[in-house]
């Protein structure tokens, strides 16, 4: 292959160059601060006609990785997948070994799980709502106030299981340490002073009139499109299809807890923005009753094993609601101490695949609003 | 009123600016070299391994079983076994690591190391001044750097410290019970018939 070819390979054109569109490349230095990912965009002047986007900057085998390591050994490496939210993808790889081997988790492990993860739920949507208004240009205090509540998240995180993001906390069958009482107080504390926190950020934003006329009406995914398309989450919701796999599934303990799922209409931004508002109260609902619940016993089923852990031959695909949609492993055991074959069904990349539609026609500021308003991490989404 | 918004804003930016002078709870932030923010008990940055004693050489957990080797995701930790032996706190013989490196670069915090451990040899340090200005050298940590006395492992973790001495010490109870019972049985019989064997010891640990 010629050096002009290998070039034309590597990185085909969009368009091609005799007409008035403009070819720029969007990153892929953080075009919205969600990562390195690059959007290959042919502007007719201000307008979007065509957007390609391009991933892989951040990719670093980790499906491979998987299959080489131990089962426990890919736990830490979940952590670096979406590593906004390590707990929920923790729980997602936990929940899959979990039905591999048929373990069972008990009783009081299982809310300590609901805790953690709507903890990150919370966090995860504050931060979502507070980079998307950075990306609308209010840079900072917006962003500092999300910020601020999930500090208080973090810290939680760090003294129950040492660290504030990478937290590695879920084991098959069970998890790693037993919370205190005096951490379940403080986290009683930090979910009572919540509400104001979402309070605040509504009474801030909702109405604004800025926010109103750049999100309203922009990047709008069709119902059918989003169904089609495979997006799960809060994109898929904002379209109005009600589908939450709490709700599906009953994962966990998830049906003994009242909690409703918002729906959206219009699915444009400003309805993803506002699901994620809404969700941020149903979580901190699902919050309040199970640290009311919560029973006491063990964490970890006594028959786990941490060495020496092989799960018989067969396959299992275990799938919790992530913060950003559908997270899913699927595992194929040969009876080995690592998995013969390990995959991972992230959201955000398969919320990513709807960018074009939604951006066609729209100026290149919306561009950057709009993939914001999808919540990816690339992480995930390059593995 | 116009501008009554961005009055109550400066408002509040001052009485916290003036307040952060009077009330501690209004600073958010440490001065961080010569302040620090409180340590948190769970924390965990690098690992270490903990000695018994005050000679860290013979006081030395680890028994180079090189499970934490084997199982370490990014493979950062390097062991070699050494040819002699040394008594273990039980008093059993051991072998030990002649070597034991870990590199800080590779290594990623998980903890896995000290829940495989089998031995209650290697513990997660709380301390993260880790950094150095010699890339490779500076950054491979050998097992001199590594070994930490137990009296330090308790002034970092209490709680968990305490847990594992109390599992060690019944441990070793169990041993030596049960060498004080074979000990006995085996005088016994000895007293019965001269010839028979001694039975073992020191079946409560086991190497790999």
């Amino acid at each position: 292959m010629s050096e002009l070819e290998l070039e034309s390979w590597n990185r085909p054109p969009v368009v091609d160059m005799d007409g008035d569109l403009l070819e720029v490349a969007m990153g892929p230095h953080h075009p919205s601060t969600h990562g390195v990912f690059r959007m290959d965009v042919a502007l007719d002047g201000e307008k979007i006609v065509k957007l390609k986007p391009v991933f892989g900057y951040l990719h670093r085998n980790h499906e491979k990785l998987g299959e080489g390591n131990s089962y426990l050994a890919s736990m830490p490496y979940t952590d670096r997948l979406d590593y906004i939210c390590s707990m929920t993808n923790n729980w997602a790889y936990a929940v899959a070994v979990e039905k591999l081997a048929g373990q069972e988790v008990p009783e009081r492990a299982e809310y300590v799980r609901v805790i953690v993860g709507e903890l990150t739920r919370v966090q995860n949507h504050a931060l979502s709502v507070g980079f998307l208004i950075q990306d609308m240009g209010a840079s900072g205090t917006p962003l500092m106030y999300a910020f601020k509540a999930r500090e208080n998240i973090l810290d939680l995180f760090e003294s129950l299981s040492g660290s504030r993001m990478m937290c590695n906390y879920f084991r098959f069958g069970g998890l790693r340490v037993d919370p205190t009482a005096e951490w379940l107080d403080r986290t009683r504390q930090v979910v009572a002073e919540l509400p104001q926190f979402v309070d605040e950020f509504e009474q801030l934003l909702v109405s604004n009139e800025i926010l109103m006329a750049r999100t309203q009406g922009v990047g709008v995914l069709p119902k059918e499109l989003a169904r089609n398309a495979g997006a799960t989450g809060p994109v898929l919701r904002a379209s109005g299809i009600n589908y939450d796999i709490r709700k599906v599934d009953h994962y966990g303990i998830y049906d003994r807890f009242s909690f409703k799922v918002p729906l959206g209409e219009h699915g444009d931004v400003y309805d993803r923005f506002m699901i994620r508002l809404l969700e941020l109260r149903q979580s901190i609902e699902i919050l309040e009753q199970a640290l009311k619940d919560i029973p006491g016993g063990p964490v970890m089923d006594p028959k786990a094993k941490i060495r020496n852990f092989r799960p018989k031959a067969g396959e299992a695909y275990g799938r919790i609601e992530a913060p950003k949609g559908e997270l899913g492993f699927y595992l194929i055991s040969d009876g080995g101490p690592n998995p013969y074959r390990y995959r991972v069904r992230p959201p955000s990349f398969v919320n990513l695949t709807t960018l074009e539609d939604m951006c066609l026609g729209h100026n290149v500021a919306d561009v950057v609003l709009i993939l914001g308003s999808i919540d990816i991490v690339l992480g995930e989404v390059d593995r | 009123m116009l501008g009554e918004g961005i009055l109550k804003g400066l408002a509040e930016t001052a009485r916290n600016f003036a307040g952060s002078f009077v009330s501690k709870e209004r600073l958010t932030t440490v001065q961080y070299p010569e302040e620090r923010a409180p340590a948190i008990e769970a924390s965990r940055v690098f690992p270490f391994l903990v000695y018994d004693g005050p000679e860290w050489e013979a006081g030395l957990r680890c028994v180079a079983c090189q499970i934490c080797e084997k199982e370490c995701p990014p493979k950062c930790i390097y062991i070699e076994k050494s040819k002699d032996k040394k008594p273990d706190y039980v008093g059993k013989l051991q072998i030990y690591p002649a070597r034991f490196d870990i590199d800080v670069s590779v290594c990623m915090s998980c903890q896995i190391c000290v829940e495989v451990c089998p031995f209650e040899a290697i513990k997660m340090d709380t301390e993260f001044e880790l950094a150095t200005d010699d890339r490779f050298g500076g950054l491979l940590h050998d097992r001199k750097s590594l070994a930490k006395s137990n009296e330090y492992y308790h002034t970092i973790h209490p709680t968990e410290a305490a847990e594992v001495d109390a599992r060690l010490a019944e441990e070793k109870a169990k041993v030596e019970e049960k060498a004080r019972a074979a000990a006995a049985a085996a005088a016994a019989k000895a007293a019965e018939a001269p010839k028979s064997e001694a039975p073992k010891t020191g079946e409560g640990t086991e190497a790999q």
